[in-house]
């Protein structure tokens, strides 16, 4: 586990998230949807999460945020800048949110006003953090338009989000993302119902505003392709918990969690001369209610031993000090390969003899 | 192609691999999902008022249609007890010619329930395919079978059941003929939702998925719309269901329902309007029974409805 | 990993044959009066072969036309011209009853696992359905379709029941067992990985190759990923804007690329391999694409081509506004390519 002490003295560190779960009362039982996150952001960085649907992730970010249903129960600790963030009340957090961190979902319109042009809104942006005239914030909304590739940023800035297409709004909540200066960014699948050439514009103008503000930025998504080109340091999920983090050459270059490599084993790749076999991962993620004590990946992992039904792995240094894997064989895990772990299933042969010779006939 | 015979786990070739004759770790894989009749049910037998109406529905189905048989008066049984007010003897009391009122509200129960029955059964069946028909093939066929259900839901439901319900509602099957009136008059309503429903179902990709294989649309109507459509049809029949009843009570209030011979609830209580003051037992216990009948029938209704609503959250709060 | 080879072995005749496809679909105003006011140039003019054994990947943004190719072929979208020889045999202008019995061979498997299962039906009836439609439902059809679940993974045990009872990858599988119920020779792939997770994704690719290679089959496979289309395609036509762009075998067609569309489409998926992402050259899209209702003139592609905007002379750019480019092979490139000034480059 991250070790970040409990005061306010979180030194150079934006933003600390310190043994983050959430759960919620359900019907069948309490989901737990987050156990136990913990990382921190230093200035300017880029931390990716990746995970598979209900891995967590989003839930994750929602919970830094605050913007859980009530019915959600948030424990562990957030810190932005040392503050605590868990507990405060709504009013106060919704201050923090679009000023200190800036936030940037999968849907545009969760965050642009329908009713008002895109410029307007962007200058209203600009004025509640600078003191600047009218026409000076119309000014730099335009030239954040500019900066997020939207052509013709002058008439467009008049223009209402409606008249947007999707890649455009995408773009233009990052320029109001720019406007409040954070210094967290928070993207959670910002790409994902995205063309891809139309991702490969966001993603720019996603790089353009970190940079341009200097702030830290996590990047939520499931494709392990965009973390690869975009973070720092990857964070991967699976079953509400993080199960490998590191900085992101050594995740893909020598992961040691079963689950990160078999990730990358059933990944189709266009950049080999020859494709490879893929390497599915058997099964299917568990329910996150009532979950088996050990480790959850467990009932799908080829290397599994008696240890891990009894007993959930922490993070465990790996490679280096930076490099954290929750395997108890994180160790060995050195040069395995997908293909040395994952047995790529094959068709059973009976059945397809049964099926060549069992042929459907006509007037039965 | 690799080995046939796979077998999952880890090759040999990895450095250390200490127990290799363990026992295989047995876990379900696939997450455990409920099967939808049953999250259906489940999610009615959350809905507390609903549950105990069914319970009451039973219970009045087994008390009408078996009670009358074991009841120590028949309904058409003169006995000497002349507007006996309720006692052990005679539970609901007895009208002016000695006629067991609780003999005659079990039979006018009855009567409701089998007209509420048919007129389930055959306005679901008939408005269920017509409504079916019309969304699956729109176009000018669709506009056509519309305008003919417009046709049929100007038509006053009263007046017309008034005016058939007279000139046939006294002979044998008179129940017979004001339930087919009235499944002939709330037929419309079903067909109207089916249409609806299935406007979006034939645009569901197993729909085209059926088409790719060469189905044909009778295939397509009865095996995959009409399923799909259960739910909202459901509840749309128990709402209607409640009127039927409502209605043959008040056709036989106003005197051209079910006739002497036989009685039904609004019978009963049409004969019993000038004794509300003198005789109330008369009067209260078939309207006890109607308001039974119908608020229990809304409830289910009710719970249905939520039971089928997929939105509905699970999520306490 | 595909064992078909892309040169059909002795049978000449194309599987499949689809000459000048067109497809529009009319653009109808609001109100009572829905007059039509406009077309949308869905698919226009495309023509293409698909061998025996083969797998086509027709690759393409959303609204391109890849699906709306896909169900016309099927003949589930009545084509507005063109022809679609089938087994040599034009089976566009064909009635719904006469397509039944060419139904039996020509088989689709949908995006969405979802919606693509009807949901009020057990799994067995679901895959039996193709059976009882085309009156093959006989004795040993229970036993068919047990022996079909096992083939793409499924435990026969879980007949009974409801598809909503599976994951996504399971169900994914009953809609390929169903697809197969009838021994069909082409299958339409419309993006049949896209709505998975990437673990469940790697085991529905590998049974689709396995499958194709043990029963002989064809795949018209669509798809918006590249790289999944570079796995497990032979050849590769790109599609923009209801025209095929550019067709080579996959592994020609990434190493290169000579349309500007797709240079930026490869460009745009990003590798997952940091070191590689991060130093590869690249070809940037701009823009959105335009409304199919009114296409560009010329080349469809110049509003967003990177050549047009930066590296084309004016005169050169008068030729694609106003001719449009013919999908033919050019000098220097190997295969067919719509653009006047194709020219192969080496992305990944």
């Amino acid at each position: 586990m991250e070790v970040a002490a409990p005061t306010a003295s979180d030194g150079d560190r934006v933003l600390v998230v310190d043994d983050l779960t959430v759960s919620f009362p359900t019907d069948d039982g309490v989901v737990q949807a987050v156990r136990g996150v913990s990382f921190d952001l230093g200035k300017g960085e880029v931390l990716g999460i990746v995970g598979e649907s209900g891995s967590g992730k989003s839930v994750t970010s929602l919970a830094i945020m605050g913007l859980l249903p009530k019915s959600a129960r948030v424990a562990g600790s957030v810190r932005l800048h040392g503050q605590e963030l868990t507990g405060r009340s709504d009013a106060e957090l919704s201050k923090i949110r679009g000023k200190e961190v800036a936030m940037i979902f999968q849907d545009p319109m969760t965050s642009l006003n329908p009713v008002h042009p895109i410029g307007k809104q962007l200058a209203e942006a600009v004025r509640a953090h600078q003191d600047v005239t009218r026409s000076q914030a119309w000014d730099r909304a335009v030239e954040l338009l500019d900066l997020v590739a939207i052509p013709q940023s002058r008439e467009r800035a008049r223009q209402y989000p409606h008249e947007f297409s999707g890649g455009m709004r995408q773009r233009v909540v990052i320029a109001m993302a720019m406007a409040n200066d954070p210094d967290v960014i928070i993207a959670d699948e910002p790409t994902t119902a995205l063309d891809v050439t139309v991702q490969a514009q966001v993603l720019q103008a996603l790089e353009k505003a970190q940079n341009e503000t200097g702030a830290a930025m996590i990047l939520i998504t499931h494709d392990l392709g965009v973390v690869a080109g975009q973070a720092d340091r990857v964070l991967v999920m699976y079953a509400g918990k993080p199960v490998e983090i590191g900085p992101v050459d050594d995740i893909y270059g020598d992961p040691r969690m079963p689950y990160t490599i078999g990730l990358l084993g059933s990944l189709p790749r266009m950049d080999t001369a020859e494709p490879q076999r893929l390497t599915p991962i058997s099964g299917s993620p568990p329910s996150l209610i009532n979950l088996p004590p050990g480790c959850p990946f467990t009932p799908r992992c080829p290397r599994a031993e008696e240890i891990c039904d009894a007993q959930e792995p922490g993070l465990v240094i790996t490679t280096s000090a930076a490099h954290r894997a929750a395997c108890h064989f994180a160790r060995e895990l050195g040069d395995v390969q997908a293909h040395d772990l994952f047995e790529a299933e094959t068709l059973d042969r009976a059945a397809l003899s049964d099926v060549l010779g069992n042929e459907p006939r006509d007037g039965a | 192609m690799t080995d046939p015979f796979p077998t999952r786990g880890m090759k040999p070739s990895l450095e250390e691999a200490p127990t290799q004759d363990r026992a295989p770790i047995e876990r379900e894989f696939t997450v455990e999902e409920r099967s939808q009749a049953r999250q259906i049910v489940r999610r009615f037998m959350h809905h507390k008022l609903a549950v105990a109406s069914a319970v009451v529905l039973i219970l009045l189905f087994i008390l009408a249609f078996v009670g009358g048989h074991f009841w120590r008066y028949n309904y058409q049984e003169f006995t000497n007890d002349l507007s006996q007010s309720p006692s052990w003897k005679h539970p609901f009391g007895t009208d002016s010619n000695g006629v067991d009122t609780f003999a005659a509200v079990l039979r006018g129960t009855q009567r409701s329930l089998e007209i509420a029955l048919f007129v389930a059964i055959v306005s679901t069946a008939i408005g269920s395919i017509y409504g079916a028909i019309a969304g699956f093939y729109r176009g000018a066929l669709d506009t056509v079978m519309m305008r003919v259900v417009d046709l049929f839901l100007t038509f006053p439901i009263i007046a017309i059941a008034a005016v058939l319900g007279d000139k046939y509602g006294a002979k044998a099957q008179g129940w017979l003929f004001i339930a087919i009136i009235i499944a002939a008059l709330t037929w419309p309503y079903v067909s109207r939702i089916m249409r609806g429903v299935v406007l979006s179902l034939r645009e569901k990709e197993f729909v085209e998925a059926a088409r790719a294989l060469g189905a044909s649309d009778r295939r397509i109507i009865f095996r995959h719309l009409i399923p799909n459509a259960a739910g909202p049809i459901i509840v749309t029949v128990t709402v209607l269901v409640a009127t039927a009843i409502l209605t043959e009570t008040a056709l036989s209030f106003i005197g051209f329902g079910v006739q002497f011979p036989d009685t039904s609830l609004g019978l009963l209580v049409t004969n019993a309007q000038t004794a509300v003051d003198t005789r109330p037992w008369l009067f209260y216990f078939p309207g006890l029974f109607i308001i039974l009948i119908v608020l229990s029938i809304n409830f289910i209704g009710d719970g249905l409805r939520d039971a089928f609503d997929p939105t509905q959250t699970r999520v306490r709060a | 990993m595909s064992a078909a080879s892309p040169e059909p072995a002795g049978d000449a005749t194309p599987l499949l044959s689809v000459r000048g496809l067109v497809k529009h679909f009319p653009v109808r105003s609001r109100g009572v009066v829905r007059r039509v006011i406009g077309e949308v140039h869905a698919v226009c003019n495309v023509s293409f072969d698909l061998h025996h054994h083969e797998t086509l990947g027709l690759v393409g943004e959303s609204g391109c036309g890849k699906s709306t190719t896909g169900r016309a072929i099927l003949n589930l979208q009545t084509p507005t011209a063109g022809e679609v020889y089938f087994q040599g045999r034009d089976i566009s202008k064909l009635s719904r009853k006469q397509m039944r019995p060419v139904r039996r061979d020509m088989q689709i498997v949908f995006q969405d696992p979802y919606a693509s299962l009807d949901p009020r039906m057990p799994v067995a009836e679901i895959i039996a359905e193709p059976l009882r439609i085309h009156g093959m439902y006989d004795k040993t059809a229970k036993s068919q379709v047990h022996d079909l679940m096992r083939l793409v993974g499924l435990a026969p045990e879980h007949g009974n029941r409801y598809a909503h009872e599976f994951s996504g990858g399971q169900r994914q599988r009953i809609g390929i067992a169903r697809a197969l119920a009838l021994r069909p020779k082409l299958i339409v792939l419309d993006e049949p990985v896209s709505a998975l997770d990437v673990s469940i994704q790697a085991g529905v690719i590998n049974l689709l190759e396995d499958l194709q290679s043990e029963l002989g089959l064809s795949y018209l496979f669509v798809a918006h990923d590249l790289s999944v289309v570079r796995h497990i395609a032979d050849r590769v036509a790109v599609m923009y804007l209801g025209k095929i762009v550019e067709i080579a075998p996959a592994a020609e067609l990434f190493q290169a690329s000579a349309h500007p569309y797709t240079q930026g489409l490869i460009s745009a998926i990003p590798l997952p391999d940091p070191a590689k992402e991060r130093s590869r050259e690249r070809v940037l899209i701009a823009g959105d694409v335009p409304s199919p209702v009114s296409p560009p003139s010329g080349c469809r592609f110049r509003t967003r081509c990177p050549k047009f905007a930066n590296q084309l002379s004016e005169a050169e750019r008068q030729a694609c506004i106003e001719a449009e480019p013919e999908l033919v092979e050019r000098p220097g490139v190997a295969h067919p390519a719509a653009c006047h000034y194709a020219a192969p480059l080496a992305l990944v």
